[in-house]
């Protein structure tokens, strides 16, 4: 067991783990943090993605000593159901989920996007979310609703 | 009154918090009053008013139901069904679901059956609950309940509005105590049918476009699936379950599980092994370490696809299944001006459920309560309660909501894994499969083999047609002993051939025309394998029917080609149900811009050819067709699908936005299993145990999807869960024979059966 200090959603969370454990079941189990979703362990699905220092990742596939001071985002860093942030609120307005296991991925995908790029073609949100799988069919509303958010940001200048 | 307003989502956010809250107080309420209801063991009875619904004090009505949102949001349209009918505002209703303890068994969510069957099971109880609250509101006000009125649960007399009193003032957190009329069982359930209820022409939150109340807290983590159900103290289990068939187990070394930390425990019961430990990452290590030997299994499936379908064309049937059987078929071939024939195969696919299974178990003593998301979570009860050997009313099994299911899934199985190991170790155990375990053990759909004849008279008119289906049963049907009972020696896997009606629907295979002379008959081939085989099978969304579409759909066309017909024109010539089909049809060839013409098109230049398809279906009177658009890449073989125009017909439509988002769903894994889906398999199992090895549909391969709505609310719900995959296999099958002139009858349509088609098909272009 080690202790590790890694920034999560802006705060700084200390845990004790075995340093193997890959950051999704420290995410889930030690700082209760249910966005991140198991869906295959493999970083093939992309259900499990979050972001670090920026850039997305599959937090099943690394092990949460490479996450000593680094910084973490996850779906719960965007905003709550009271104060969506401009994607989540994208998402609803759009309904763009079915079951829902999947979105976390697709949101924090969109993110890292937008984040670089705010005004992405429908082929540049295709090719960044074409990793994530999605089971119930969604994918044409996510796209509708990963248009929808960049009009919103760069109509209302919003991070 | 707006004291009393809770915010739908605030209330929804109690209600995910309530699962865990309540374990904060010990999940075994078993013993204790729960909701609406008295002692212990007292399960919900379907003739009593309170085992609907009850009226809170503060404003909301809550209802309860066994019916479950798998991630369809039939819970949103659920409830837009009790606000219309009880005439309060859609925010007021909050649905209790799938709870053994506080829900009536209306039977598993299942089979497009929810708005369907229980929709009406619903909409009477809120009648009768309705009627029960004017008789009190009458008395209340003395005035005749014919001379009341309701608006948003505040009754008031008809022209004096000042007079009036609120549901839950009259009844406000007290039980009804009243019977209703209640007769049969599951789907065939019948509540209070002589209360009046609200004329559809009335609606007005049924048919509207409300929003679905999961899905906030599901964009920003706050919901809570069964995966993310925690109770303190919980300890995480994995199952250690070969990937292929189940021989016997030989030896576990426990020495190979020693130095992982985490206090693993090994739990083994006959061939039943599970590793429990304090973290879920010791409890994957110690699983994937564990050391275990089993003997070598005896396959005897078949061990390649030509295999398969060898067997599936010669092995006897034990159950031949008889849809249609009028006119005289010989008679009908001998006298055709013109005979047809051809085989088309289905394979093996997997429902891809993106969340693994997951459940948690408490078992204390001989009482258990377990958290799943299971579709029947009465028949998981049974499963449990015989595997503990407990009496059904000592376990409780709770709804929490999987990741998205589209037919038989494993939460049951997983809820027997997490019991088995919870009455282990004493402690509450969470069970999460591995993504190699939900791919090789999810119940698959079965393949298929099918084979039509049709003959036609001199006037081109179908007169003789003959189908057959030829399929394995469910060998994993829901209610079958699950995984664990049978590896822990409680309950057999049978024979492999039960033949008590789970079977793979028979509808599809042409009878939506109604020939002279025509024959329909889907014969079960029994299954040899009686050791338990990842190659198990169940239902997969639209069971069998999308199969069956596939072959009589595409061999319409394939007359219709021959005879030189516009496939539009060539299905309206014997349809059924003349005015709903004529109008599906029409209105998606209108939407989709059909110009009347032969297929295949006129000879085009370059490599790159598109082509367009027609294909309808009907599934319990929800009536479908789709019109497909592709591009063939004729020097690769490679299928894309532009675009899919879809006209939908179920009857009422409980919420038109809902509606469209099951239809592109449906279309979507339509493509998806038509383009890409085939389960590998040799003779021990299954060979994809990951999504590189099945994949399913990525963005860039997504089609544009095309939808128009018609409604006949005469009809009631028709259910939409699946009816609009069906067509979708055919009408890109008769698209890529439109585009090169080549029949692909195999699926799925992949690059390299379209290109050796392209090879060693005779050209039909231009001709």
């Amino acid at each position: 067991m080690s202790r590790i200090t890694l920034t999560v959603n802006g705060r700084a969370r200390v845990v004790d783990a075995d340093p193997s454990t890959p950051l999704l079941y420290i995410l889930r189990d030690n700082l209760g943090l249910n966005g991140p979703k198991f869906g295959c362990g493999l970083s093939q699905c992309g259900a499990c993605t979050v972001i670090l220092d920026g850039r997305t990742v599959r937090s099943c596939g690394i092990p949460v000593s490479a996450m000593q001071n680094r910084n973490i985002t996850t779906l719960e860093g965007l905003g709550s159901s009271t104060q969506p942030n401009y994607l989540q609120k994208a998402f609803i307005e759009e309904q763009a989920a079915q079951c829902g296991y999947c979105v976390n991925g697709m949101i924090m995908a969109a993110k890292a996007l937008l984040d670089k790029n705010e005004n992405p073609t429908d082929y540049e949100i295709k090719e960044a979310l074409n990793r994530n799988l999605c089971r119930c069919g969604t994918h044409l509303r996510i796209v509708r609703a990963v248009k929808r958010a960049a009009r919103e940001k760069v109509g209302t200048g919003r991070i | 009154m707006k004291n009393n307003s809770i915010s739908r989502r605030q209330f929804v956010k109690g209600a995910t918090g309530l699962i865990v809250g309540f374990n904060l107080f010990g999940s075994h309420l078993l013993g204790q009053t729960i909701g609406q209801f008295g002692s212990a063991g007292g399960f919900p009875q379907p003739s009593e008013l309170d085992s609907w619904l009850m009226v809170g004090s503060n404003g909301i009505v809550t209802v309860y139901t066994s019916k479950v949102d798998l991630g369809t949001g039939v819970l949103t349209a659920l409830s837009q069904v009790m606000a219309e009918e009880l005439n309060v505002s859609f925010d007021r209703i909050h649905m209790i679901t799938g709870d053994t303890a506080q829900t009536i068994d209306q039977s598993q969510t299942s089979g497009s059956r929810t708005l369907h069957k229980a929709g009406p099971q619903l909409r009477q109880a809120a009648a009768a609950g309705k009627q029960q609250l004017l008789k009190l509101a009458s008395a209340h006000l003395e005035v005749a309940a014919e001379k009341l009125t309701v608006n948003d649960g505040v009754v008031s007399v008809i022209g004096n509005p000042s007079r009036n009193v609120s549901y839950w003032k009259l009844r406000g957190g007290k039980r009804f105590n009243v019977t209703i009329t209640a007769t049969g069982t599951g789907p065939l359930l019948e509540v209070a049918p002589e209360v009046p209820a609200k004329n559809p022409k009335d609606y007005k939150i049924v048919g509207t476009p409300v929003p679905r109340v999961d899905l906030p807290a599901k964009f920003t983590g706050e919901f809570t699936y069964s995966q993310d159900v925690r109770i303190p103290g919980m300890l995480h289990g994995r199952v250690i379950r070969p990937l292929e068939v189940i021989s016997q187990l030989i030896s576990v070394d426990e020495s190979s599980i020693k130095d992982i930390p985490g206090g693993v425990k090994l739990v083994r019961e006959d061939r039943f092994v599970g590793v429990v430990a304090t973290t879920e990452w010791s409890a994957i290590q110690a699983a994937k370490a564990l050391k275990v030997k089993w003997s070598v299994p005896d396959p005897k499936l078949p061990a390649n696809r030509d295999d398969l379908y060898a067997y599936l064309k010669n092995t006897k049937t034990f159950k031949d299944q008889v849809v249609a059987n009028r006119g005289n078929l010989e008679s009908a071939f001998s006298q055709a001006t013109k005979t047809f024939e051809a085989t088309y195969h289905w394979p093996f696919q997997m429902h891809g459920m993106i969340g693994p299974s997951c459940a948690v178990a408490d078992v204390r003593g001989d009482q258990a309560t377990i958290w799943t998301g299971s579709q029947g979570t009465h028949r998981t009860r049974k499963a449990v309660a015989d595997l503990l050997g407990v009496p059904e009313r000592n376990v409780r099994i709770v709804y929490a909501e999987g990741s998205g299911c589209y037919g038989r899934l494993c939460a049951d199985d997983v809820a027997e894994d997490a019991a088995l190991m919870s009455r282990s170790v004493g402690k509450a155990v969470r069970v999460q499969w591995m993504r190699e375990e939900e791919h090789a053990w999810e119940p698959k759909g079965t393949a298929q083999l099918m084979t039509v004849r049709a003959g036609v008279d001199a006037e081109g008119n179908i007169t003789a047609w003959d189908f057959m289906d030829r399929y394995f049963p469910y060998t994993a049907a829901p209610g079958y002993p699950l995984l664990a009972s049978m590896q822990a020696g409680l309950k057999s896997n049978g024979p492999g051939f039960p033949g008590n009606g789970y079977d793979y629907g028979t509808t599809a295979g042409g009878d939506l025309y109604a020939f002279e002379n025509q024959r329909v008959v889907c014969p079960v081939i029994p299954w040899i394998q009686n050791e338990l085989s990842p190659l198990r099978t169940c239902n997969l969304r639209a069971p069998g029917a999308v199969g069956r579409a596939f072959a009589s759909e595409s061999f319409i066309d394939e007359v219709a080609s021959n005879l030189r017909v516009d496939p539009v024109q060539f299905r309206l010539k014997s349809p059924r149900n003349e005015k709903r089909t004529t109008e599906i049809l029409l209105t998606s060839a209108k939407k989709a811009g059909w110009i009347e013409r032969v297929s295949p098109a006129p000879p085009a230049n370059g490599s790159k050819i598109t082509g367009r398809g027609v294909a309808m279906s009907d599934r319990d009177g929800a009536i479908v067709a789709a019109v497909a658009e592709v591009e063939v890449d004729k020097s690769n073989g490679k299928v894309k699908v532009n675009r899919i125009t879809v006209a939908h017909d179920c009857g009422l439509i409980a919420n038109p936005d809902g509606l469209k988002n099951q239809i592109e769903g449906n279309v979507v894994q339509g493509v998806s299993r038509t383009l890409l889906e085939e389960v590998q398999f040799d003779e021990l199992g299954m060979k994809n145990v990951d999504w590189n090895s099945y994949s399913t549909i990525r963005f860039q391969d997504i089609p544009e999807v095309e939808i128009v709505l018609i409604e006949h609310p005469e009809l009631g719900f028709l259910g939409a869960g699946e009816a609009s995959i069906i067509p979708v296999p055919a009408a890109i099958a008769n698209a890529v024979f439109d585009a090169v002139g080549v029949r692909v009858r195999d699926v799925p349509l992949t690059p390299e059966r379209v290109l050796s088609a392209l090879q060693s098909q005779p050209l039909n272009q231009g001709v």
